[in-house]
């Protein structure tokens, strides 16, 4: 027997509501697939299993709302599903149901199949239907307000938490990126716009690629101990326009290639202004990078989300002084900054992580 | 499509991605007013260039600084 638990999607999440079901007992499920939408401070997240199995029943009420760990479900394991799942309710009665009434029904949204007839032989009539779509709950709206408040309470909690628990270091470095200008300029020139790479793109890259020699930046802090994570899962903080912001993951960045890579951020970016991320987007993350060039300012001196151990911000792409070969002149350049726990590393290790990612961005041809 | 058409659908897309958007000044700079990052623009770009079929080489972006000069541009690009 599974047990489908509501999973935590963040540090800011202690319940959930559940929104909606995707499932209903009797479907086969298999790993990956969204079972549940969940309503969390911060979105709607659409909740993914990841066990396979046959739904057997499902425990938790849309509108409920439930701290993280309840069981939600419970399914029956691949193997186990014939012997464990429960004798074949008798198939209901059907009712006549008028070719009108039907239309309308789907119209309406209502499940014709489980409505009681009120006409003829208790025939389901377009009454019928209307009184049923009347009767069913609205989908709760909050107010936008009140969606503000909880993303700003949530924010509030995870960073209170970040500054109450967690050592914070921070460094910085500025990366010359003439040449990572310049070979994204050609790389552009002979694409169409449906194609073209963003320099966030790169710096993402580097960023996971350097990680893979400082693996004691990718994980969490977990009780008293530096847990390292599997994969290389990059959480991207992405502000919302009505306020707040969210860093779902991009799973195995430093795997990609710049062009999937790119199709992955615009998507994330997309879906996450849209309210419509995936619970392993949420969960997962390994570290964090948060980009504020765009606004112009030159450093991020950014705060960890616990229970991961690191943060990479990357500021403004401008021209700045810069002096190599024994002469000064301006180069495009950004400045990395890194804010590292200490409990989990130290400033040496955290200096060498930010010049390899300024190394790797020198070679951008190789990313 | 004449200029007052493309900027009711530069506009339009303009919401979609801004939705609280009301008017835009249309010779100041249009990233400030609209607090478009780079994403959005890149997506603003592609939107323009699903919707009226006009190709904008990355070399044009300085080009394209106000909704004026991207009315403009698009304009030249259409005939």
């Amino acid at each position: 027997m599974i047990e489908f638990k509501l999973p935590s999607l963040g540090a800011d999440m202690d319940e959930g509501k559940l929104l909606e079901w995707k499932v209903k007992p009797g479907d086969k499920v298999k790993r990956g697939d969204l079972v549940a939408v969940v309503e969390t401070p911060k979105a709607a997240v659409d909740v993914e299993i990841w066990q396979d199995g046959v739904v057997q029943e499902l425990i938790t009420k849309p509108g409920e709302t439930i701290p993280v760990g309840t069981v939600m479900a419970r399914l029956a394991a691949a193997g186990e599903a014939l012997a464990a799942a429960p004798a074949p309710a008798p198939a209901p009665s059907r009712h006549p149901v008028s070719p009108a009434a039907r239309k309308h029904a789907r119209e309406l949204g209502v499940d014709v199949e489980k409505l009681p007839g009120g006409g003829p032989h208790g025939a389901v009539t377009v009454e019928d239907v209307e009184k049923a779509a009347k009767a069913v709950p609205k989908k709760e709206v909050v107010p936008p307000s009140d969606k503000a408040l909880a993303m700003r309470k949530a924010i509030a909690a995870a960073m209170s938490r970040s500054k109450r628990e967690i050592p914070h270091y921070y460094l910085s470095q500025t990366i010359p990126m003439q040449r990572a200008v310049d070979w994204l300029t050609a790389y552009n020139e002979k694409r169409p716009v449906t194609e073209r790479l963003l320099i966030g793109a790169l710096q993402l890259k580097a960023v996971a690629l350097a990680l893979k020699d400082f693996p004691d930046f990718n994980g969490f802090w977990k009780g008293d101990a530096f847990e390292p994570a599997k994969g290389i899962h990059v959480g991207v903080a992405i502000s919302l326009r009505q306020g707040g912001l969210i860093a779902p993951a991009i799973h195995d960045v430093a795997e990609r290639s710049l062009d999937e890579l790119m199709k992955s951020l615009a998507d994330l970016v997309r879906r996450a202004r849209a309210g419509s991320l995936r619970s392993s987007e949420m969960s997962d993350p390994t570290i964090t990078v948060t980009n504020l060039g765009d606004q112009g300012v030159d450093e991020v001196f950014p705060i960890i989300y616990p229970p991961q151990v690191a943060i990479v911000g990357f500021g403004r792409l401008a021209p700045r002084p810069w002096a190599e070969d024994g002469m000064i002149g301006a180069v495009p350049a950004v400045v990395a900054s890194l804010a590292g726990d200490h409990r989990a590393s130290d400033g040496h290790r955290g200096a060498r992580l930010l010049a390899a990612v300024a190394a790797l961005l020198q070679e951008p041809e190789k990313l | 499509m004449d200029a007052n058409e493309i900027r009711k659908v530069v506009m339009a897309e303009l919401k979609r991605i801004a939705p609280e958007l009301e008017d835009v000044a249309p010779t100041k700079p249009l990233r400030d007013q609209v607090d478009l990052d780079s994403m959005d623009w890149l997506n603003f770009l592609v939107a323009l260039n699903e919707r009226l079929k006009i190709e904008i080489p990355e070399a044009d972006y300085r080009k394209l600084g106000t909704l004026q000069q991207i009315v403009d541009y698009l304009s030249a690009k259409a005939r």
